[in-house]
């Protein structure tokens, strides 16, 4: 039972790290004003490029560094249509999410012509797993080495990533001079505009800094989680983000919590395929996978209380005199 | 006066301003003694926003330069104007209401990448700025739990923690109570024995007079007149601003009241927290009176418009009107009431009155929109509405005369005159009327008021809610003064004067009378 547990905690870290990586993403992008719907497409756009970049120079890191190039070139053009041009967000995001959907399978069947696939990657084309030192002499000591050597060795260095930028984001957000104008730009851009800040500049640091996450998200999706690009492989993460990001209140620490509980139930779910419960029967795997979004519903309807976002977010910054 | 060999601490030359055809400011010029509190005072569109922003670098003049302590300044951002010493308190608040007052402060000033350091520093400096212009506040409390008086503070110390020598204030006391702004404007005076130059900008005639050692007139775009506070009075002041002479008491003979068209008895209402925000109310409004209410607002003034015009449900008592009764069991929406002959210009004409996306001609018919004149079987009659609508604005002067604005591009008195005249026109006996001249400009004030009398005379009944004490002492017969809801003191408008019905509002009238 309790080895069961470890394996399924186990799971959850690697199915939750993409969702980490992209409800951060929308963190920096929404207490920023700037709301990002474009989750999905930048995830999806960025698996691709790094999929397809990994497999023709044989190695993840520079994989990697296409899927963060590609995923923040589609956060500037949210940027340039957002900020600049002060299009509606929402029709923005869409966009990219409908763009990148098709663009991807095009452009791997020109490309690699196995049906919207790109080639299977191996080896240094993929983010192998990292055994942490001595996991496997510890593996035998009761409890702690099972949690040790399960449940926090072996995972590869993405999802270590994952965690280490929650509390990084906390001390960004809260504690540099950057996180404060960010807040404030989300929350009253006049104020940040008549302190003497440029307003769209902070914002488009915001959504580089949301590019940067989201492609990391979608190359772990790719070229760690799996090995190779699939069409639609995001499956909604980047809309499941945004609802760990509102149930976590747009919080760093919150956000995470939500983004594992997410995690949790997705592994819960493969776990329970086949399995039939006593007086129930067979749970149908998709009565498991909807419970992150029935769970947001319900809980944000009654139990947390009103999840507040920051006060300007989606709406474009005119410049006006007071 | 100012030694002549002494630069000025802000000195305009020739400023221009145009957007489009609009001519916002033409060839101002301003001197600003270092050390004193200069007003700024015009009517709603006269350039002084405008002027102010190109202070503040908000947009850049056409021509003309700025002078700051007799140096030219190029003010191209805000963050120009800040380093210049220019610090100003924006209309609404420039605040992030989420933060604390710290964080608010140093927001553009954080003095380095990582907050820490830049917090500590600015604690022991605000402390300073706090004890040196007694403007205490509890830095780490979050901005919108502050009552309005006190954000206002934070905003003062924000452009003060700039090192703001030249202090700019727009319509500083529209949001705060008499209190708060006469202790507003205690701050400033001690702003200015430190040094500060403030610059005043207002429409309020009363507190530049109280205030300020010199004051500029603008009109239209244009720099009229500078004059010292200490050599003129208000009413030079306004005949200035409007540029023609202007009657601050109303020309009316005595009320010739007839038969009551509506009386009101015990009239209570509970809000949706159950606290009892009318209490007991009755009046009676007769043909060819106004009926004024005076009160501090806040005091169930709006809840008796919203409940006698039918938009909320009373909780207690009745009201007879044209030969029925209608109580809380039997009650009448608004458009009931407005059958039965009463027409209501509410308080707040942006949320009520009006809806702004629309354009005139089709805000001149909102409320009597069934009426069979305007509509055909299927369709309006379009047409219809917009003669009617070319009619009404040039019988009330609606400036510009066109049915096609939108009536969120009218001045604020333009769009008054809009729905006094839509009410008007329908000829009802009885007319609620909520702070008729709010945000109004004083030229346009006199015509309302003018308009207001008129109505009566032709033997209206007319009840007019305001919390201007001149406004309703000009124009009522009769004065009901409200105070937590309850109506606390009713006078004869001919023994009114402003200190008993203050007292009256304040609810101290009995005391002070015991006391005496």
């Amino acid at each position: 039972m309790f080895e069961t547990l470890i394996l399924m905690l186990d799971a959850t870290m690697r199915v939750s790290t993409p969702l980490i990586f992209a409800a951060l993403a929308g963190l920096y992008s929404e207490r920023a004003g700037i709301v990002d719907i474009g989750l999905e497409g930048k995830i999806l756009g960025s698996a691709f490029a790094a999929a397809a970049a990994a497999s023709v120079f044989d190695s993840a890191w520079i994989g990697l560094c296409f899927g963060i190039t590609a995923s923040v070139a589609l956060a500037m053009i949210h940027g340039f249509a957002c900020i600049t041009h002060r299009g509606d967000h929402i029709v923005s995001g869409v966009a990219i999410n409908t763009i990148v959907a098709g663009l991807t399978v095009t452009l791997s069947m020109y490309w690699f012509g196995m049906g919207g696939q790109t080639p299977t990657l191996s080896g240094d084309a993929r983010f192998l797993s990292i055994t942490l030192p001595f996991a496997d002499a510890l593996a035998d000591v009761p409890v702690l080495g099972l949690i040790y050597s399960e449940l926090l060795s072996g995972h590869n260095i993405l999802v270590y990533l994952a965690f280490a930028m929650v509390p990084m984001t906390y001390w960004v957000i809260y504690k540099t001079r950057f996180g404060l104008r960010l807040r404030a730009v989300g929350e009253n851009p006049h104020a940040v505009d008549t302190a003497g800040i440029s307003v769209a500049f902070i914002r488009y640091r915001a959504l580089i800094i949301c590019g940067i996450l989201c492609g990391i998200a979608g190359a772990y999706l790719s070229t760690a989680h799996n090995a190779g690009f699939l069409k639609d492989m995001s499956a909604g993460k980047g809309y499941m983000a945004l609802a760990a990001l509102i149930f976590g209140k747009w919080r760093p620490v919150p956000v995470l919590l939500a983004c594992l509980l997410f995690g949790f139930l997705d592994a819960v779910a493969v776990r329970m395929q086949g399995v039939v419960i006593p007086g129930i029967g067979e749970v149908p795997v998709q009565a498991i996978e909807v419970l992150p979004y029935v769970l947001t519903v319900l809980l944000l309807a009654g139990f947390i209380g009103k999840a507040i976002g920051p006060k300007a977010v989606g709406r474009p910054y005119v410049k006006e005199r007071a | 006066m100012t030694n002549k060999t002494t630069p000025y601490a802000i000195e305009l030359r020739d400023i221009s301003k145009r957007f489009g055809a609009v001519q916002a400011n033409k060839d101002i010029c301003l001197q600003v003694p270092a050390g004193t509190i200069h007003g700024i005072i015009g009517e709603n569109g006269a350039g002084k926003s405008t002027l102010m922003s190109i202070i503040y670098g908000f947009y850049e003049a056409d021509t003309g330069f700025i002078e700051v302590d007799g140096k030219r300044v190029d003010i191209r951002s805000s963050q120009d104007a800040i380093n210049a010493g220019i610090g100003m308190v924006h209309q609404h608040f420039m605040l992030v209401e989420n933060f604390t007052v710290l964080e608010n402060v140093i927001l553009g000033a954080e003095g380095g990448a990582i907050l820490k350091g830049g917090i500590d520093t600015a604690r022991v400096e605000l402390q300073r700025l706090a004890q040196e212009y007694s403007l205490d506040i509890d830095v780490d409390a979050i901005v919108e739990e502050l009552p309005v008086g006190l954000q206002q503070r934070v905003e003062i110390l924000k452009a003060l923690y700039r090192g703001a020598r030249i202090l700019i204030l727009d319509e500083p006391t529209g949001v705060l109570t008499p209190q708060e702004a006469d202790h507003l404007f205690r701050i400033l005076k001690a702003l200015k024995e430190q040094g500060v130059t403030v610059l005043l900008i207002t429409h309020k005639l009363r507190e530049i007079m109280a205030s300020t050692d010199n004051i500029s007139v603008m009109r239209q775009g244009q720099m009229v007149a500078h004059r010292e506070t200490a050599h003129t009075d208000k009413e030079e002041l306004a005949e200035l601003m409007v540029g023609k002479k202007v009657r601050l008491t109303v020309d009316k003979d005595d009320a010739k009241p007839s038969g009551t068209f509506l009386s009101a008895r015990n009239l209570s209402q509970f809000d949706s927290q159950g606290v009892k925000r009318l209490k007991n109310v009755s009046l009676e409004l007769r043909a060819g009176e106004i009926l004024g209410i005076a009160g501090v607002s806040g005091n169930g003034q709006s809840e008796l418009l919203n409940v006698l015009a039918g938009i909320e449900p009373m909780s207690e008592g009745e009201i007879h009107i044209a030969g029925q009764v209608i109580t809380a069991k039997a009650p009448k929406d608004a458009a009931e009431m407005r059958e039965l002959k009463m027409a209501h210009v509410p308080e707040d004409r942006h949320k009520m009155g009006l809806v702004t996306g629309f354009e005139a001609y089709e805000a001149a018919v909102l409320g009597y929109h069934n009426s069979p004149v305007y509509n055909g079987k299927i369709l309006m009659h379009r047409k219809v509405m917009i003669d009617e609508c070319n009619e009404r604005m040039a019988a009330w002067d609606v400036r510009p005369p066109n049915p096609h604005l939108k009536t969120a591009n009218f001045s604020g008195g333009n769009q008054q005159k809009i729905v006094i005249a839509r009410e008007v026109e329908q000829n009802p006996d009885i007319l609620l009327i909520g702070q008729p001249t709010r945000g109004v400009d004083i030229g346009a004030i006199e015509n309302i008021h003018e308009q207001i009398v008129k109505l009566r005379d032709s033997g209206k009944a007319i009840l007019l809610v305001s919390v201007e004490l001149d406004e309703i002492m000009a124009l009522s017969d009769r004065i009901l003064v409200m105070f937590d809801g309850a109506v606390v003191g009713e006078l004869d408008a001919k023994d009114a004067d402003e200190r008993t019905l203050g007292l009256m509002m304040a609810n101290a009238y009995n005391d002070e009378e015991v006391s005496a």
